[in-house]
């Protein structure tokens, strides 16, 4: 049994010491900051997995003809062709003062109302969304498309600038998870190091309790369920802590709705395996101890 | 060399055939002990201080296997015996050790009740005869004192009531009357004559040669530098009072 139920009178046979040692203390630290890494490592999971999704089916044709006339037929052109292709999700040309428009934020002036900027050649773009999974067979098509409607014209897949950085992000979140891991581990280490000090502090009591016959099981619970207490009031304090941190920039998160910060969220089953992460520790805690405890008992006749 | 040839195999409580224990590379503690320990019987150990005697209690209460030879407890060997059985045979097992060894964040009436505690009897069960134990070592009074505040004598006769509180059917003890009066040390010796009418086997461990000859029909052993020696030559053929 994971959680040891050990008989009120039997409890007695520890002294009632509540969070006098630094073990609460140590695993409040590593839940702390194994919940924000949990947090992390998700939150960029489900960023990166956002961007590899809205980018992974998306081109940009680039008409740079230099005839604004021309360039503009070709742009038309290429978006009715392509609209009424089976592979295509949807295809829009980008109004030029929408490119005005973003590209004013680099020159300083809100709506692209600059003169240097409406001197400058601007290309024609066609934004093209495929369907389905079949990318590459889908970019050879609109190739012979383009080719054929506005020769010259540049593709642009998303994937080749946005890429690195979906990558980036997911890499960032198996560190992330990766530290899960480790402090997992530190966390079940500091359980076995609290039950063998445990063990040495009572080992007089322990003696005796073999002596009138006690069994390991029914030592090993009295621990057990002693290190269980003292892992769950660490436990507690450390996701009280790192629930505050969370909601505090969840809260500043939510005011960033711009680029990539807005794809970054936690998602239900990102909450629920940060629920989870608490009562997981508790129990591997308890686990651990049973077996640590069990294992050096054996060693006493 | 068999300090003393063992007696009736087969009704023996405890035999002892061929034992030597040794610590670490040091030589041998124990050499050569042989010995049958018939149920019903009382038996005192002596001999001088690092004969031997704790580490020989030391065996038969359990807490330590032999070096060599054979240790059967209840007709079981201890040698082959699975470590998981060990817990039964102890609660069959009184000990009295020469430094109590009370537990001491729990009360008096605690450390009394534990042997019956740890088989598992209940708290309305246990009330009356750890009640009745507390009474007769004269500490009711102090039941709910803890060890560090009890007198020498005090502890010891809590360790003594925490042993025989179970009704052991072997009660093992190292100088049970070492802190107590000679009036208090009679009431203990008493106590376990009164056990051993019972059917509990005694063997009681001490430098008192007066209190060897309180106890008609005791059995005498003694070690001498970890030989068994059998001076009145009683443990070649034990009264079987079973």
């Amino acid at each position: 049994m994971i959680f040891a139920r050990v008989p009120v009178q039997h409890r007695r046979l520890l002294p009632d010491r509540r969070l006098s040692g630094p073990t609460p203390w140590v695993i409040a630290i590593l839940m702390m900051l194994t919940l924000l890494a949990a947090a992390g490592g998700v939150g960029l999971a489900r960023s990166a997995d956002a961007i590899g999704e809205a980018i992974a089916g998306r081109v940009t044709v680039q008409i740079v003809t230099a005839n604004p006339v021309l360039r503009a037929e070709q742009a038309a052109a290429l978006r009715r062709a392509a609209a009424a292709q089976p592979f295509v999700r949807s295809a829009r040309a980008v109004d030029p003062a929408e490119l005005q428009a973003t590209l004013g934020q680099w020159f300083g002036t809100a709506d692209g109302d600059d003169p240097v900027l409406r001197s400058l050649p601007m290309p024609a773009l066609v934004d093209v969304d495929f369907v389905g999974e079949d990318r590459s067979g889908h970019m050879g098509q609109l190739r012979a498309l383009v080719a054929r409607e506005a020769p010259g014209a540049r593709v642009i897949p998303h994937a080749d600038w946005l890429g690195p950085v979906a990558r980036l992000i997911r890499s960032l979140a198996w560190i992330a998870g990766g530290l899960v891991i480790l402090m997992t581990l530190a966390n079940a280490a500091v359980v076995i190091m609290t039950a063998r000090a445990a063990l040495g502090t009572h080992y007089a009591t322990i003696e005796m309790l073999h002596l009138i016959g006690a069994t390991d099981q029914q030592i090993a619970r009295l621990f057990q369920r002693r290190i269980t207490i003292d892992t769950a009031y660490g436990v507690a304090l450390g996701t009280a802590v790192a629930a505050a941190i969370l909601l505090l920039i969840g809260w500043q998160w939510s005011r960033v709705t711009s680029g990539l910060a807005a794809t970054a969220s936690l998602g239900p089953i990102g909450w629920a395996l940060l629920l989870a992460l608490p009562l997981l520790a508790i129990a591997l805690a308890a686990l651990t101890a049973r077996q640590t405890l069990l294992a050096a008992l054996k060693k006493i006749l | 060399m068999t300090a003393t040839a063992p007696g009736r195999p087969g009704g023996a409580m405890v035999e002892f055939d061929g034992v030597g224990l040794r610590y670490g590379p040091d030589a041998e503690t124990l050499s050569d002990i042989s010995f049958n320990l018939q149920p019903g019987s009382f038996y005192f150990l002596t001999g001088a201080s690092g004969a031997g005697k704790t580490s020989l209690l030391k065996m038969l209460y359990l807490a330590q296997r032999p070096s060599r030879g054979i240790v059967r407890l209840f007709g079981e060997d201890l040698g082959t015996m699975p470590r998981q059985r060990l817990p039964g045979f102890r609660r069959r097992i009184g000990v009295v050790f020469q430094d109590f060894r009370l537990i001491p964040h729990l009360s008096a009436r605690d450390n009394i009740a534990l042997p019956l505690r740890i088989a598992g009897v209940s708290e309305e069960d246990l009330s009356g005869p750890v009640g009745e134990m507390l009474s007769w070592i004269g500490l009711s009074e102090r039941a709910h004192a803890f060890p560090p505040t009890l007198s020498g004598g005090e502890q010891q006769r809590v360790a003594i009531a925490r042993a025989v509180i179970a009704r052991p059917q072997l009660l093992v003890a190292d100088e049970p009357t070492g802190n107590v009066d000679p009036e208090m040390a009679m009431r203990l010796l008493g106590l376990f004559e009164a056990l051993n009418r019972l059917g509990t086997t005694v063997v009681v461990a001490t430098h008192d040669i007066h209190l060897i000859s309180r106890i008609d029909n005791a059995q005498m052993m003694r070690l001498e530098k970890g030989r068994l020696s059998d001076p009145t030559g009683a443990l070649r053929y034990p009264p079987n009072r079973a």
